[in-house]
């Protein structure tokens, strides 16, 4: 399976770090990843995103124009990437943020409180992990507990603290889209 | 052999340059290459080296000149308008023979242009670029593993031809995280004596560093002594690779990270029945004419998908000679070549049927002819 | 029998290129007395500019890297910064270090590089044929300023030392002029301050020495001696301009 991610938000949001940590813990499972920011002034508050390649066979192209998966944690985000993920794919919203109706018929889609699961679990910054939770739920792209084993590898030590809380968000998603299912 | 480490491209090539000796940067901020400099600012230090932050590429590029010919392994990186600004220092290092690497994480032009990805610094790069008859070597990577193992190659060229270098990545090698594995025994190890090098004339005859020839005699014989150069070069230096080209009836030409869609759109043509090959030059300058010798005669067709106007594919039609017809595709500005149109323009010249540059741009598609 | 005048060992006895009656020749005489008598040529390493000196390294004997034109202060951050034990300087004429390097001299400076420069102000360009520098006085006639240099158009001339000595990072900042002997000597007394400077760590000295271009100036060596006295150095005083950290 070749699947490739788009996942976006606001700059601040930290789409960035839960595309490095999927990309990160797809190569802890012996997989072919790669990892592609935006960048540039939309870096600077604007609508950030990065598309992730994970694959069994090398990857051709780590750039993403028809996503089989996509995460969208604010409005813009959905707008632009909703619509060209392709037929059968699965769409992540962060419905805390996101409200929106009519959403694609041929996708497969989930609805999730990022943020007020976030709040309830102790701090909205890890609504990003939620998000990658649900995707982890819906997708087999790697093991959840690849994903929690990869997080040392890229949050910074001084937020290690936080290491549990970070992991709790991202079973908290799975769980959530695996009870949606 | 260690483990993979997933790395930025930036940073991975900033970290293969540390271990291929070098210990000297000087550069000037530019997006999108300033992960480049920012983990040099860190590291160098650890490892005993200098970085400066010059006050232009124009600076940065003579500080390059300055430790080249003090006998450093050193290195600069920057961006497309950066790297127009070092254009008349790299004349210099090419004309004084001095060894360096410059490194273009480039992004599109013509003048301030984008920060996007794009192909548009190929002339540059291999046409010389500053004035005089003169050539960089020039690489272009198509993953982060192959930029790391270009940048530890590129200081061992540089100093075996004692001639500048260029690493011709762009915005996406630069940015894109892909895993990495780091050599135990990285490249050759830099030439403890450099007898030409200003190091102080204690014990020997002074050494000059200098590329004024006034007498056009002796100006002459020094750019036929260059030429020769660049002739061994030529000779030795090619590199490239052929996907199933063998067999191939029609072959897609790229380089750098659209080689790599490239090959998705080879495959899948492949699947369909149509026999598609791909060439993918990796030095850009040598450029490798031989390639395409191995294959002229009998194929069909040639299509060049570059992130530009057509610039390498003046060099496709120097080395096909006619032998078959070489068609175009580009998008330019940042905009990627897309494997669906990559695909479409194939058909289209399998079945004779290539559009004229216009009718495409009409669709916002890229542009391109035969 | 004592001689009395030798050629220093650190020139090379090449004749040079140079006009009669300029003063580049005293100007290399002084700097190779200064590395003979710090007993530094086998360390020393020069930074040839464009410009009249541009073969500089012709007539010094040490190891020399020529520049392009301004870039000589960068180039020679790149050497010292390979090789911090050895004495680098640079020589470079008015056009090359006050107009097309300004930014290169300002932030060698502003990094307190621990070079030497000697800067040649002759008011002119020589090399190219005696067009206006940025240093050519108010009035001056030269071959793009067939007039005088006219304030209104072509600007007011550039005084190096003083724009060098508010940055910060500057150690040693002087002018001197080799309209005489006894100038000769206080340039002499100035390039070798700027040189121990290096030596002891200091970092970043230079002197502008006041120099003559008998030729461009269309004037006898000796008239272009007078000219220095009565017209340059009104307009670029004398002078220690910085010494050390503080001011």
């Amino acid at each position: 399976m070749n699947h490739q991610i788009i996942m976006a938000g606001f700059g601040g949001q930290g789409v960035m770090l839960i595309g490095t940590l999927l990309t990160y813990a797809g190569m802890r499972e012996g997989k072919h990843v790669s990892w592609l920011p935006s960048y540039g002034p939309e870096m600077r508050g604007g609508t950030a995103n990065c598309a992730v390649c994970i694959s069994d066979t090398p990857i051709a192209s780590p750039v993403v124009t028809e996503p089989t998966a996509v995460v969208a944690m604010n409005l813009p985000s959905y707008d632009k990437f909703s619509k060209i993920l392709v037929a059968g794919g699965s769409l992540i919203v962060n419905s805390s943020l996101v409200r929106v109706e009519n959403i694609r018929e041929d996708i497969k889609a989930y609805r999730i409180p990022a943020n007020d699961e976030a709040v309830n679990l102790g701090s909205e910054r890890v609504a990003n992990m939620v998000c990658l939770g649900g995707l982890l739920g819906v997708e087999d792209i790697v093991s959840i507990e690849t994903a929690i084993e990869a997080l040392p590898g890229v949050i910074q030590e001084r937020y290690h603290h936080l290491l549990d809380l970070n992991a709790k968000a991202l079973r908290r998603g799975y769980e959530m889209v695996r009870n949606m299912k | 052999m260690s483990e993979p480490i997933l790395m930025k491209g930036n940073e991975a090539i900033a970290e293969a340059a540390i271990r291929a000796g070098c210990r000297f940067f000087f550069g000037y901020p530019i997006t999108p290459q300033n992960e480049i400099p920012e983990y040099m600012s860190k590291r160098l230090p650890e490892a005993g080296g200098v970085f400066v932050q010059a006050e232009s590429e124009v600076a940065s590029i003579n500080m390059v000149y300055g430790a080249a010919g003090a006998g450093a392994r050193v290195m600069t990186s920057s961006s497309s308008p950066g790297i127009s600004l070092m254009m008349e220092g790299i004349s210099y290092i090419a004309g004084a023979e001095l060894p360096c690497v410059i490194v273009n994480i480039s992004r599109g032009g013509p003048g301030l242009g984008g920060i996007q990805p794009s192909q548009s610094d190929y002339f540059q790069a291999t046409k010389g670029g500053g004035h005089g008859d003169y050539k960089l070597i020039v690489y272009g990577p198509s993953s982060v593993q192959e930029a790391c193992d270009l940048m530890i190659k590129a200081f061992d060229v540089a100093d075996k031809y004692r001639n500048p270098v260029m690493i011709l990545g762009d915005g996406m090698i630069g940015q894109m995280m892909e895993p990495v594995v780091f050599r135990d025994q990285p490249g050759e190890a830099a030439p403890d004596k450099k007898p030409w090098a200003t190091t102080g004339n204690e014990g020997r005859k002074s050494n000059l560093i200098t590329s004024i020839y006034l007498d056009p005699e002796v100006l002459d014989a020094h750019n036929w002594k260059l030429y020769q150069k660049y002739k061994r070069i030529e000779e030795n230096e090619v590199m490239y690779e052929s996907y199933r080209a063998d067999d191939a009836e029609w072959l897609l030409v790229a380089y750098g990270t659209v080689a790599r869609i490239c090959i998705s759109v080879m495959e899948k043509m492949r699947e369909e029945g149509f026999r598609v090959g791909l060439i993918r030059p990796i030095t850009l300058w040598p450029f490798p004419k031989t390639a395409f010798d191995e294959v002229a005669d009998r194929a069909k067709g040639f299509l060049c998908v570059e992130m530009s106007t057509g610039q390498m594919v003046e060099d496709v039609r120097l080395a096909v000679e006619g032998r078959a017809p070489v068609y175009f595709y580009g998008r330019t500005g940042g905009a990627v070549p897309l494997p669906r149109n990559i695909e479409k323009r194939m058909h289209q010249v399998i079945a004779g049927r290539t559009p004229v540059v216009t009718e495409c741009l009409d669709k916002n598609q890229g542009g391109g002819g035969r | 029998m004592k001689p009395v005048y030798l050629r220093p060992k650190s020139l090379t006895g090449v004749v040079t290129h140079y006009c009669p009656g300029c003063t580049h020749g005293i100007a290399h005489r002084l700097v190779a007395e200064i590395i003979d008598e710090l007993r530094i040529q086998g360390k020393a390493i020069g930074v040839a500019s464009v410009g009249c000196s541009v073969f500089a390294y012709n007539y010094f004997d040490v190891d020399f890297q020529q520049a392009a034109h301004g870039r000589a202060p960068a180039v020679a951050t790149g050497i010292k910064r390979v090789h911090p034990d050895r004495i680098v300087f640079t020589y470079q004429g008015d056009g090359d270090m006050a107009s097309i390097g300004a930014a290169e001299i300002v932030h060698a400076a502003a990094r307190r590089e621990n070079i030497t420069v000697i800067f040649i102000n002759n008011a002119i360009y020589g090399m190219t044929g005696g067009q206006m520098a940025p240093t050519t006085l108010e009035g001056q006639v030269t071959t793009t300023s067939p007039m005088g240099r006219d304030h209104k158009s072509q600007g007011y001339p550039l005084r190096m030392p003083e724009l060098l000595a508010a940055v910060d990072g500057a150690y040693y900042i002087a002018r001197c002029s080799l309209h005489n002997a006894a100038h000769i000597g206080r340039a002499k007394r100035a390039i070798k301050q700027a040189f121990q400077n290096q030596m002891e760590g200091k970092g970043f000295s230079m002197v502008e020495l006041l120099s003559t271009c008998p030729t461009n100036w269309r004037m006898s060596p000796v008239k272009a001696m007078e000219w220095v006295e009565k017209h340059m150095i009104p307009v670029y005083p004398l002078g220690e301009f910085k010494s050390g950290e503080g001011e």
